[in-house]
């Protein structure tokens, strides 16, 4: 009964959702398409992607390379986004500090939603002891102000690019789990995961092929919309002197160093920034237009 | 005989309420006229859709803003036109001139709260009065529709009451300034079977008491034989038939009227007759064609009743019919054989 | 009231617990030895043992912990590797100052956030509509400390008008940028859950009756449906402390507020874990007292206190 049957219907189980799941990201994808605000958010995503892979060849200098006499130029056709005190191009040092943010967004984003989806499945489908343990933990994790749980946990480990990801990967989870054991209880008790369990099938199994694609709409949207707060609180964290370690060019960093030039040089402190705040709310107007395109009535 | 216009509380005329949306113009309530003389019920019957609630929140001028609107018509409430007064001297005479019973309590009263204070405000909107006075007359409502220790219900909120207590709040809080109309829209469907006959009976001793005239809405044609003297049948945002109730009941002319006389049970049925449906649901009152509303779903259809939608016709004093083929019906009444 | 008022406290207690061990697990896995760093180098053998014997280091996890609790509830938050001196010494004098700030950005969320969110829904699809809508959606994109410094230059340096570093003698010119700047991403959140609540208040059944009593435009949206709406705005305003509290760190050290948030900046420069850790307890611990607030504040507008808080959606 639950033979695969080509790709796009994945099995034709008791109730065929299978072919439901497609149609469900098919239909998301098109009214994606027809939101105009959500392909302006991918249109930076993409951008920014292509920007953080190809830096070589987006920059025009060596984002370290320092040029005693070039320091604190203002912005000009050679050095577009002006230098920096040490006479860095802030161009190339911006080009160069996408690949921090979008390595930190993803990746950290990528260790909360499988811890997340772990904790929340756990919860969620056995009920019971496991549940209440992993919402009290939840609950913990939500009392942490997202940036200071970050700073404690960045001082502990020290700075750099790996306990980044930790420290905002682990602080993130508790989000996904509350979503997640929210889907899989509503999934848990439908018609199909009863069918599965009378014809034997295993809890992970039934974990695996049925809860888990029928929950992954919401985690996307929140996945999406997390990706920019943790590319905030990596430049948060970065300005405070505890992101990754100089001379890797990274943006929260650019704006600490530019703190006490704000007068002199303000275009070392307007070029990072606007980066940070194009880059957020491309993922963030892609997150609405995902949550409207998933959930229509919304 | 007293002239016919001083019994006449409220006279609705060619009231015509129409919705823009972006598929088309909605035209929810379309020609409808009827009157109310001081202290009868008048019941409006028909399915969901018909535009009975349209029509009671037009009277009150309550349609909701900006994609609906009174596009003509006149609404005389004691000789003024409500369909002509700006928002703030419409403002003096909801609730109370003219108030209204909405049809689920328990989501009609403001659950943040208490329904001693809302029926106050209530009072206090449209009386100068104390704050105290208005507590005092608010525990005279509470009795008066039937709230036991009324001056400790005072303090309670929606929540902590159930919904018939929470319906006879809804109608002491209408009653509050003695209005001259008391709308009722669906006041018992959401109730159980046993407090609706409650609410009804209640709603109609209090109007002898006041002196109010009611506009009961419903779909229940029950509720309309027992509690209503007279009837208007709509159909599709238009009244089709009008006619007091013995006569609706005992020789419905409109085939509309006489499917949903079909589609009710009856004690006093002698011969085992089947229960009629009307076959499909109301029109989408988008773009309707050139012909009877009903057309599509009549029974009796013919020709004719495609290509023009026949006027309200007089029957006789008091009672008129927009049917095409109402005088076969009653030729068929009058020979024995419906 | 009293029994929720309770029971929302007892329900803080495991949170509270909780952060208390995380912070002090985040301590005990220093690989640095922690003597070593008080004494600094010079220091003889037998003194570290003497410290780590005193400062109980030697112990096994758990003995370590009931330690750290019984000074925590004496307020004794440790000692800074940098200053050799009470951290809570250290805090006491800065935090009434982050509680000042963190009053004065809460009072702007509520007023401007509430005010822009009810225009936005009472003019709905208008230019002010549109102009809250777009400004929002820029406001949660824009990093805390970036606003600062942008304000800093522009109404500091080249306007002049308002100082831009220090609270001064604290008067109120000394507040206004730093308020603003911690303030802006919860005004944002608070106006957007404001327009949106309000917007499905005004669809629910009560106020057509509030309307059909008679009541003016203004009554039934001044006082039917705002007390609705603020409901779930509370809860946003409840659950944004958080982030006002991480924020509290980026504005203080932008804005060289004498705060906790600007001693943890120093603290991290200076590498003195006890004092970041310190203040970061402190600072949670601020949130989780102002939540209770909000938390009974929510309990006072909404008489069914519901036993499930709603899901926030912004």
């Amino acid at each position: 009964m639950f033979s695969k049957q080509g790709t796009g219907k994945v099995y034709n189980g008791a109730s065929g959702y299978g072919y439901k799941k497609t149609s469900l990201y098919r239909n998301a994808w098109r009214r994606l398409k027809k939101n105009k605000l959500a392909m302006v958010g991918l249109s930076i995503i993409c951008v920014l992607a292509a920007t953080a892979i190809f830096s070589p060849l987006v920059a025009t200098h060596d984002p370290t390379a320092r040029i005693k006499e070039e320091s604190f130029r203002s912005p000009s056709t050679e050095h577009w986004f002006g230098t920096d005190i040490l006479g860095r191009d802030i161009y190339s040092r911006v080009i160069y500090g996408s690949r921090i943010s979008i390595m930190v967004g993803v990746v950290a984003v990528g260790i909360s939603l499988a811890i997340g989806i772990t904790m929340g499945a756990l919860a969620g489908y056995f009920g019971g002891f496991p549940d209440t343990m992993v919402m009290r933990m939840a609950d913990i994790f939500f009392a942490f102000p997202y940036i200071l749980g970050a700073i404690a946990i960045m001082t502990v480990l020290g700075p750099g690019l790996v306990n980044i990801f930790i420290a905002i990967g682990i602080l993130g989870w508790a989000y996904f789990a509350r979503l997640f054991r929210g889907s899989v209880l509503s999934v848990k008790n439908k018609e199909y995961v009863a069918a599965a369990r009378a014809l034997g099938a295993s809890n992970f199994r039934i974990m695996a092929k049925h809860i888990l694609p029928n929950s992954f709409a919401p985690m996307i949207v929140l996945g999406t919309m997390n990706v920019g707060t943790a590319i905030i609180v990596e430049a948060s964290l970065s300005f405070l002197g505890l992101g990754v370690q100089p001379p890797t060019p990274a943006w929260g960093h650019m704006l600490s160093e530019s703190l006490n030039y704000i007068n002199i040089a303000p275009w070392m402190m307007f070029f990072p920034g606007m980066a940070i705040v194009l880059t957020v709310l491309g993922f963030v107007l892609l997150g609405d237009g995902l949550r409207d395109a998933f959930d229509p009535r919304m | 005989m007293v002239s016919k216009k001083q019994h006449m509380i409220l006279e609705v005329k060619n009231l015509k309420t129409y919705f823009d949306t972006p598929e088309g113009v909605v035209k929810a309530v379309d020609g409808v006229s009827f009157d109310l003389k001081k202290g009868e019920v008048l019941g409006i019957v028909g399915e969901t859709g018909s535009g009975k609630s349209v029509t009671a929140l037009s009277l009150l001028n309550l349609i909701p803003q900006p994609a609906g609107k009174i596009v003509e018509g006149q609404i005389l409430l004691e000789g003024t036109d409500l369909a002509r007064l700006n928002p703030r001297q419409m403002q003096k005479y909801r609730g109370s001139k003219i108030s209204m019973v909405f049809q689920d309590p328990m989501t009609s009263l403001n659950p943040v709260y208490t329904i001693g204070s809302q029926i106050m405000e209530a009072i206090r909107i449209h009386q100068s009065i104390t704050k105290n006075q208005a507590r005092k007359k608010t525990i005279e409502l509470l009795t008066m529709v039937g709230i036991p220790e009324p001056s400790r219900r005072l303090k309670s909120y929606p929540h902590e009451c159930s919904g018939g207590m929470c319906q006879r709040v809804m109608v002491a809080m209408a009653l509050a300034n003695n209005p001259s109309v008391l709308i009722a829209d669906e006041p018992t469907t959401a109730l159980d079977v046993t407090i609706q006959a409650q609410i009804l009976e209640l709603m109609v001793k209090l109007k002898d008491r006041t002196g109010s005239a009611i506009i009961l809405i419903t779909h229940d044609l029950g509720v309309i034989a027992k509690y209503a003297s007279r009837v208007m049948v709509m159909y599709g945002g238009k009244p089709v038939e009008f006619a007091d109730v013995d006569t609706i009941f005992y020789e419905p002319l409109h085939p509309y009227t006489r499917g949903l006389m079909g589609s009710i049970t009856r004690l006093d049925n002698k011969k085992k007759q089947r229960l009629l449906a009307i076959e499909g649901s109301c029109p989408s009152l988008i773009d309707l064609p050139p012909g009877c509303t009903f057309y599509p779903r009549c029974p009796y259809a013919r020709k004719r009743c495609a290509q023009s939608y026949p006027g309200l016709e007089q029957v006789n004093p008091g009672r008129r019919i927009a049917c095409h083929r109402w005088k076969n019906f009653r030729k068929g009444y009058n020979e024995g054989k419906p | 009231m009293l029994y929720y008022i309770l029971k929302r406290i007892l329900q803080m207690i495991p949170v509270l617990i909780g952060v208390t061990l995380i912070l002090f697990l985040l301590m005990y896995i220093i690989p640095e030895d922690p003597a070593r760093l008080i004494l600094q180098q010079g220091a003889t053998d037998q003194a570290l043992a003497n410290l780590r014997e005193k400062m109980g280091i030697d112990q096994p996890l758990h003995i370590q912990y009931f330690r750290y609790m019984k000074n925590l509830l004496q307020g004794d938050l440790g000692t800074s590797y940098r200053y050799r001196r009470p951290v809570t010494g250290i805090l006491a004098d800065a935090y009434p100052n982050s509680i000042r700030l963190a009053f004065a950005a809460i009072l702007i969320e509520i007023l401007i956030g509430l005010c822009a969110g009810m225009i936005a829904a009472v003019k709905k699809y208008s230019f002010w509509d549109t102009l809250v809508t777009v400004s929002t959606t820029l406001a949660v994109c824009v990093p805390v400390f970036w606003l600062g410094m942008i304000m800093q230059n522009l109404f500091g340096l080249r306007l002049g008008w308002l100082p831009i570093s220090g609270m001064g003698d604290g008067s109120i010119q000394y507040y206004i940028l730093p308020a603003f700047t911690l303030a802006s991403v919860s005004t944002a959140y608070v106006a957007r859950m404001t327009r949106s609540s309000m917007l499905e208040v005004m669809s629910h059944d009560y106020i057509t009756t509030a309307f059909a009593k008679g009541l003016s435009y203004r009554l039934v949206v001044g006082k039917h449906a705002l007390k609705n709406a603020l409901i779930p705005v509370v809860t946003l305003i409840g659950l944004n402390l958080g982030a006002l509290m991480g924020g509290v760190v980026l504005t203080e050290t932008v804005f060289n507020w004498p705060g906790i948030g600007r001693t943890i900046y120093l603290a991290i420069l200076e590498r003195d874990t006890p004092v970041v850790l310190g203040g970061t307890l402190v600072l949670v611990i601020i949130f989780l007292v102002l939540n209770l607030v909000v938390d009974v504040l929510y309990g006072l507008l909404d008489p069914r206190i519901r036993v499930a808080k709603q899901e926030v959606k912004v």
